[in-house]
């Protein structure tokens, strides 16, 4: 089965290990090693490290590069510094997403943009064919770099001690480059399980080593952590997943990222006419948290009704290992408020469920 | 385990007099990973076999329970619904989902033994 998949340097680390193998979007990845409640909650009070190597790096490079990113993404990266990280969404012309991104700042003339694993085909060809007369080079080195991410309340000082940079100093969505086991290796402050940790790029065949010496070094602190995990901590912190809470049908101001929309402090974008219009008439839909009243679990694409009536759908559902309870995303319509109580259509029957804050999980 | 007879799809069944205990396999609960949620049959309902009866759901996954034989529903483990792991922990005794009243033993024979369900799950 896993012979037409794509592999991370890391695959056979994940069959040594024990990990149960999916297909994720054309990779053989690890969905869970030992289970995911143990995975999400190593996570949250301890650590966790997964493999996201099948993540895409694309460089953007050339005396354009800063005008041409602006031109593709939903915000603003002119105001950044060498050595920030900032996220952005990669638009459509209809205000939709192709998908969304972080932009690492080196220069003026030289970003990293680190995409989705499945869309990094598409997102590729899709930067190519805005190039226009823009004066940059868009390499796609995605097959050359490793990442693994290490996450959780001891990340900082399980990685300190394989690293001399110091981890502290790094702020939150900024990266230095540095060594970590003696590896050349982009350090970044980031994530994507609403707890503190770093992701770090390096080449892709000494990825082995480093993903073996963090293991090594967090001993009895840290375990290998699959998708499975990954999808439940980021759905209680409530990042966006594309294709879920943001697709080329759910534009950045419904999901509720016009932080990331700028509007006014740069010139056009693809996309802006259209989100401008949206923002200006107001948005109709939103994505908000739905919890469930009535036994059963929320899954995605489930129908969401009010009185009855169809209304909008679930675009993630889970148990919610932390809070220990089902939870969902949902896109509904923009009057809806806290409190409302709706029903979750679950095979053929109509379960109450009502809308709550969000994030369902903030670290504290 | 020897008075089990087990399903293609990884149910098993506990034959007690007329009635049966019906359950999912080590195999089933382990590779589907945490059991959240489990959605019981109503008491009295009448099904045949092999129709979707239940259904179990992992953090990640959802599925359906197919009952092994025809018959009444006439008992459910109410306990799982606070204790979903049971499933996972205990998947022959506590893990249990519900019992039949069989309508016709003799379906038993078209089941596989717990040695023939071994060899089953190698494949």
């Amino acid at each position: 089965m896993s012979e037409n998949l794509k592999k991370t340097p890391l695959n056979q680390d994940h069959y040594d290990l024990g990990a149960t193998m999916v297909d994720f979007g054309g990779w053989d990845m690890p969905v869970q090693y030992t289970g995911i409640l143990d995975e999400h909650k190593a996570v949250r009070e301890k650590c966790g490290l997964f493999d996201v190597s099948h993540m895409g790096e694309i460089w953007i490079t050339g005396k354009d590069s800063t005008a041409f990113i602006n031109y593709l993404v939903s915000s603003d990266i002119s105001p950044m510094v060498g050595g920030q990280i900032k996220y952005g969404v990669l638009m459509m012309p209809t205000g939709k997403a192709v998908d969304d991104l972080l932009v690492y700042k080196y220069t003026d003339t030289k970003y990293l943009l680190v995409v989705n694993a499945s869309n990094t085909d598409k997102d590729h060809s899709w930067i190519l064919e805005q190039k226009g007369s823009f004066d940059v080079e868009i390499d796609n080195q995605s097959a050359n770099m490793g990442e693994i991410a290490i996450q959780g309340p001891l990340a900082v000082s399980i990685l300190q001690k394989l690293t001399e940079t110091n981890l502290e100093s790094i702020k939150y969505y900024y990266y230095t480059e540095g060594k970590v086991d003696g590896i050349d290796a982009i350090i970044s402050r980031t994530g994507y399980t609403g707890e503190d940790g770093f992701e770090v790029y390096v080449a892709a065949d000494k990825t082995s080593q480093v993903w073996n010496a963090i293991l090594k070094a967090g001993a009895e602190d840290i375990i290998p952590c699959g998708l499975g995990a990954r999808d439940t901590l980021r759905f209680e912190a409530k990042m966006p997943l594309y294709g879920h809470e943001l697709s080329d049908k759910i534009s950045p101001l419904e999901t509720g990222l016009g932080k990331f929309v700028e509007l006014d402090t740069k010139g056009d974008f693809i996309g802006k006419e259209a989100l401008a219009k949206e923002k200006a008439e107001g948005r109709k839909r939103k994505i908000v948290g739905i919890e469930m009243v009535g036994r059963g679990v929320a899954r995605d694409h489930f129908p969401v009704k009010k009185d009855g009536v169809l209304v909008g759908e679930i675009t993630s559902g889970s148990y919610a290992p932390t809070l220990g309870k089902n939870l969902g995303l949902a896109i509904v319509p923009v009057e809806l408020k806290i409190d409302d109580v709706v029903t979750v259509e679950i095979r053929g029957k109509d379960i109450e469920a009502k809308i709550v804050k969000t994030p369902f999980y903030k670290r504290g | 385990m020897e008075n089990l007879r087990f399903t293609k799809n990884h149910e098993w069944v506990r034959l007690e007099g007329n009635k049966g205990v019906v359950g999912i396999s080590d195999y089933a609960q382990h590779a589907m990973g945490d059991v959240v949620f489990v959605e019981l049959p109503e008491l009295d309902a009448v099904f045949k076999q092999d129709d979707n009866i239940a259904t179990i759901e992992s953090v990640k996954a959802v599925s359906d329970v197919y009952s092994p034989v025809s018959g009444k529903v006439v008992e459910v483990n109410t306990d799982l619904e606070d204790e979903p792991a049971a499933i996972n922990e205990d998947p022959y005794n506590k893990g249990w989902v519900f019992t039949l009243e069989l309508e016709d033993a003799s379906q038993l024979d078209s089941l596989m033994s717990s040695s023939e369900y071994e060899e089953f799950i190698k494949k």
